[in-house]
């Protein structure tokens, strides 16, 4: 093998702490290496073309690339490699970037460990073989889970460009959060009114099926080739039938249900449309609440509807659907603000979150846009808003900036002002976060046109004051002087968190989650909307906290990387997975059983069980090799022998 | 094994808060616990040891912890909340090699390598009696009074040292006063401070601190405040007065320990439990609970004033 | 010119002996406020309870030390609880009335002299008792009239004995030696005992 070896001094960044050029002085010791050189910048434009001259100057047939994490710049150099006539994969990097320069300022150690490095890299570019990836179809169509307005933007943007899509939503409604709000920052118009038109082209689009009060049950398959176990669970009603005409709620008896879609600010009956403009506008009965599914005496539903859809003894269905790629759109939840213990959170009544706000604002909520306080029912006078409740507090584990809280916050006391004339509105904040478009001359007009007043500090508790209202005992720092507060209702911005059930999904989706459960993106700067699983895209609040403008934006990005993905009718496979050596193979099924891809098998050859690898399912993360007691199962370019080299190589030093 | 029990009872017990001390006695002999005094207890130092050195507190504290070793004692119950935090902080502390080899130095002798489990008389309790079991023994319910429960700030805090349920939301008296039948207010000021040791050199702090306490349980229609510490209850009954000066107004609430209120549910005479030693009478609540014990039905007028 | 601060010429390990003597990181507190927001003691306070951690933070030392707040601080550490950042605020007030007494930086006398009061008691009987406290902080602090509107209720009650309870047993002798080696000490490392 003839190998060339480039020592990168990334500007400063290597070149600062290592000698790179002492390095190439060694590394042309190495075996095999019959030329080593030190570009400054080895992936700029200059770089690449010393590498591809070099390659056919010195008749080259391997290269080591000795610079940053292999993480952003390997595709780049397998692409230089290639364009100079090699296989791809006749590349080896060696980190010397995040694994040395930046660790440490000793220059003669540094260089030492940079050289052991490449040496390393050389060792085991020896072993490399060229690798060819194999091709296979793409389904072209797309999931969607989750029907916030992220989902609804990806789904329709994706439908849009021709793809079929899935969109799954576990509520009775799509819209999500948005659906809930009164109105939006920092235009103040109407949340439903703008959301609504999104939803009704959601139902209407030819190209977009939807699941709702669906879940996402299973998932296999990769890139391409998705399936999708889907558990529709079952509304009691069928949908085919029900017109939403709502005939079964007004009859219904049980009135004391909890009304989750008005989180929980009110009461509603067992059997409802979620809200006005619900997609789909379909009956569901909440069977815990139902007389005739609890106490199987009532049937009061079953006898109005005009077409006979409502049916107590249905079942969940689970369907299956095939497509090519994911997006992950699925929101938010509040934090369990009921750990802030010092604000009565969940033991007094007028004490609220933000999203109850957002309800009691509303037209459509349970006070139909009134104002009243959950307690007495009591216009509210005095308001106390409590921002970063579960923000910015190491002490219960969420460090995090909720991002939008400060802006809502404005907007809700410009509204209360807007419900209630006489009445007056504080809002307690460490800081103003209004980066957005407009946003912090928003926060200046709920100041200086509405008269909110803001307090900057933070609140030590609340407490009932004996006598209908509330102590807050809260602080002014730019006074230097605690301030005590009698409210009528404290609303606290309560932070969020990914939406219940996010780890398991993200567990299904082989993708990272935060300890927020906020999925991982696959770099936070470069690749903000794809995951470290190719083919599952992310959309919206999921990925953490953003805006409504910021999740449509995202929703759009998502349905672009799928658009893109799906421009080719195949894709190629990462050729660098496991292989079977069918001679050792003793059938034990050890390999099979770890792996996490379900990508091995058993098949017969010649009468005689073997281990076989579908080569588009393996993600080639070694598992199968590191657990197959024969050594049968071999990862290219990994393979027990390159390791042992690489290994033998570092001993010598 | 085997529980050994010994019993701080912490200078007040012999001053001002004697009636707390004759109750937490009263109440712990219907119930059958034995409550045997450390041989030779010293002050644990209360505020001003720790306020001057941590480590002259803790060698104040763990001489009695020694003691009570020493009598084969695995559980040490002490009434007063103050004490408590002293002795606990102290053992926490002395799990410090640095710091115990301060502290050893001066001590006649080294401190034994384990403490006793110091908890409070009403843990103490709890731990022996369930709410069904107390329920059971209560001969005159206190089913017409409506009490407030204060545990002051070192009941509950710091939570990690004090182990004393959710250090914001303390409900173990309740519980307790519940199972006595009287009807419990859930009292916002629970473990806010009265004003502590401040009574003497700065009075007003007290005063203030204390009309709060005082001044909501009155709104909150309560007809007494339970506490758990001599501190507490010195300045929410004995300052009253002061409290009542800086808040212009009129409390007139009775502050019982919650030994006196148990032992009046259990049946133990009043005589016993030291309630004359009140500055704000409590005789009213006497009254209601005999009145509904033997069956009156008439309302009992001028509890308070 | 005004009278700035000329934070420059801060004491800059100020903070990192605070951060080591109470086990605490200073540097986490980001000004919320919340410590304030929730003291009982903060209307006597000269400096609250947030700006004595700023001033630690800027190294503010003498400002800080010499604070009447220290002294007027009732350990209740509902700061410490309710601190976003999990600071033991408690604890870094009760480190700084140390610093601040070590280095005989009494801004409060009254409270100081209450306390020894109090310890003196214990050092001669082994116990405190309550006269006996009273008797010698009005006479260390010559405030005749303490507490005197008490003394009718008090006396009525019966409920403060005029006579000490000592420890038996040479219990009380234990303590003294406690408190003089505590004292010897104090003397020998130079600091206020």
């Amino acid at each position: 093998m003839r190998i060339g070896v480039f020592i990168c001094h990334c500007g400063s960044n290597i070149g600062g702490t290592v000698d790179c050029a002492k390095v190439a002085e060694k590394a042309a010791l190495f075996p095999d290496v019959v030329y080593a050189t030190d570009p400054m910048y080895t992936c700029a434009e200059p770089g690449q073309a010393t590498i591809e001259s070099a390659i056919a100057e010195y008749r080259l047939d391997g290269i080591v690339v000795a610079s940053c994490s292999p993480r952003m710049h390997e595709p780049t150099f397998r692409r230089t490699v290639e364009r100079a006539g090699l296989n791809r994969y006749m590349l080896e990097m060696a980190n010397i970037r995040e694994h040395v320069s930046w660790i440490g300022k000793d220059v003669e150690s540094n260089t030492n460990k940079a050289a052991e490095l490449v040496a390393i890299a050389v060792a085991k570019l020896r072993g490399n073989t060229p690798l060819h990836s194999k091709s296979f179809e793409v389904n072209k169509r797309v999931l969607v889970i989750g029907g916030g307005v992220a989902g609804i933007q990806a789904a329709l943007d994706c439908a849009d460009g021709d793809i079929p899509v899935v969109l799954v939503e576990r509520e009775a409604t799509i819209g999500g959060k948005m659906a809930k709000l009164d109105k939006t920052f920092p235009t103040v118009d109407c949340s439903a009114c703008i959301v609504g038109p999104k939803m009704v082209d959601v139902a209407q689009h030819p190209l977009i099926a939807l699941y709702a009060l669906s879940e996402v049950e299973e998932i296999s398959g990769y890139v391409g080739n998705f399936t999708v176990k889907i558990r529709k669970r079952a509304p009691y009603v069928d949908w085919d039938k029900c017109t939403g005409c709502g005939a079964c709620s007004v009859k219904c008896p049980s009135k004391k249900t909890p009304d989750a879609f008005n989180e929980f600010t009110g009461v509603t009956t067992a059997i409802k449309v979620a809200f006005p403009q619900a997609i789909p506008k379909k009956a569901v009965i909440t069977a815990a609440h139902c007389r005739q599914m609890s106490r199987g005496k009532c049937g009061v539903c079953a006898k109005v509807c005009p077409t006979g859809a409502v049916n107590y003894d249905m079942e969940d269905v689970i369907v299956t659907e095939e497509v090519g790629s994911i997006v992950a759109a699925t929101g938010y939840d509040l934090m369990d603000w009921t750990v802030y213990k010092e604000y009565g959170a969940g033991r007094y009544p007028d004490v609220i979150t933000s999203l109850q706000y957002e309800r009691l604002l509303s037209g459509s909520g349970p006070t139909c846009g009134h104002i009243r306080r959950p307690s007495d029912g009591r216009e509210p006078r005095i308001i106390v808003f409590i921002q970063c409740v579960g923000s910015r507090d190491r002490s219960i584990g969420r460090p995090q900036c909720s991002g939008f809280c400060c802006m809502y916050t404005a907007k809700q006391a410009v509204l209360t002002k807007d419900h209630l004339p006489e009445s007056q509105s504080y809002v307690f904040y460490m800081d103003i976060r209004a980066p957005g478009k407009m946003y912090d001359e928003f926060t200046r007009r709920a100041v200086e046109e509405y008269g909110v007043e803001y307090v900057r500090g933070r609140v030590s508790c609340v407490y009932p004051d004996g006598k209908g209202a509330y102590s807050v005992m809260g602080v002014d720092t730019l006074l230097g002087r605690p301030v005590e507060i009698t409210a009528d209702l404290i609303v606290l911005a309560v932070g969020i968190e990914g939406s219940r059930g996010a780890g398991e999904l993200a567990e299904k989706l082989r993708i990272s989650y935060d300890n927020c459960g906020f999925f991982m993106e696959s770099h936070v700067k470069l690749k903000p909307v794809e995951t470290n699983t190719i083919g599952v895209f992310l959309a919206g609040v999921c990925q953490g906290a953003r805006d409504i403008p910021a999740s449509v934006a995202q929703g759009s990005a998502t349905a672009a990387k799928v658009l893109g993905l799906f421009a080719r009718d195949r894709l190629e496979n990462d050729p660098q997975i496991a292989c079977v050596d069918m001679r050792r193979c003793v059938a034990c099924g050890k390999c099979v059983r770890c792996c996490p891809f379900g990508a091995i098998e058993e098949v017969s050859v010649r009468d005689e069980q073997k281990a076989h690898v579908i080569e588009t399912v393996c993600q080639g993360c070694g598992l199968c090799a590191a657990t197959c007691p024969q050594g049968a199962v071999q990862l290219a370019h990994s393979t027990d022998n390159q390791i042992l080299a690489e290994v033998n190589t570092l001993c010598r030093y | 094994m085997k529980t050994t029990v010994a019993y701080y009872p912490g200078c007040s017990a012999h001053g001002f808060s004697v009636d707390y001390e004759k109750s937490t006695q009263a109440v712990c002999g219907a119930l059958g616990i034995r409550l045997n005094d450390i041989p030779d207890w010293n002050c644990c130092g209360s505020t001003p040891a720790h306020a001057v050195d941590t480590e002259l507190s803790a060698a104040l504290c763990v001489r009695n912890l020694d003691n009570a070793v020493k009598a084969d004692a695995n559980e040490l119950l002490t009434p007063c909340p103050s004490c408590l935090s002293n002795l606990r902080h102290a053992a926490k502390r002395m799990e410090d090699p640095r710091f115990r080899a301060r502290v050893d130095e001066l001590l006649d002798n080294p401190a034994p390598a384990v403490f006793p489990e110091v908890i409070s008389v009403m843990q103490g309790i709890a731990r022996r009696f369930d709410a069904n079991a107390l329920a059971e023994r209560v001969k005159k319910p206190l089913k017409p009074l409506r009490l407030a429960t204060y545990y002051g700030c070192l009941m509950s805090r710091p939570a990690e040292i004090m182990d004393f349920g959710d250090p914001e939301n303390p409900t173990l008296m309740e519980s307790m006063l519940t199972a006595c039948g009287a009807e419990v207010v859930d009292f916002p000021l629970k473990t806010v401070c009265c004003g502590a040791s401040f009574g003497i050199p700065e009075r007003a702090v007290t005063a203030r601190l204390s009309g709060r306490i005082l001044a909501l349980a009155a709104d909150m229609r309560a007809d007494a405040l339970v506490v758990a510490c001599p501190l507490c209850q010195m300045n929410l009954d004995l300052r009253q007065k002061q409290a009542e000066h800086a808040a212009d107004a009129i409390f007139a609430m009775p502050v019982l320990y919650f030994t006196q209120a148990m032992g009046l549910a259990l049946g133990v005479p009043p005589g016993r439990l030291g309630i004359e030693k009140l500055r704000v009478n409590a005789n009213g609540l006497i009254d209601k609970i005999e009145a509904a014990a033997s069956g009156s039905t008439a309302p009992v007028e001028g509890s308070r004033p | 010119m005004n009278d700035a601060i000329v934070i420059t010429q801060r004491d800059t390990v100020f903070m990192k002996d605070v951060d080591a003597q109470s086990s605490q990181k200073v540097s986490a507190c980001y000004q919320c406020g919340n410590c304030t927001a929730g003291c009982p003691a903060s209307f006597v306070y000269d400096m609250q309870a947030n700006q004595i951690m700023r001033g630690v933070q800027l190294g503010l030392k003498e400002a800080v030390l010499n604070c009447r707040s220290l002294w007027m601080c009732l350990s209740c550490s509902t700061c410490s609880l309710r601190c976003p950042n999990s600071i033991d605020v408690a604890a870094v007030m009760e480190t700084l009335r140390h610093m601040a007494r070590r280095q005989n930086r009494i801004t409060v006398p009254n409270v100081e002299k209450f306390w020894h009061s109090f310890l003196d008691t214990v050092r001669v009987c082994g116990r405190t008792y309550e006269i006996g406290v009273m008797a010698l902080y009005i006479l260390r602090s010559l405030r005749v009239f303490t507490d005197l509107d008490l003394a009718p209720e008090v006396l009525k009650k019966n409920k403060l004995p005029f006579m000490p309870h000592v420890v038996q047993n040479g219990g009380a002798a234990a303590i003294g030696r406690i408190m003089r080696r505590y004292k010897e000490r104090a003397e020998r490392e130079g600091v206020r005992p």
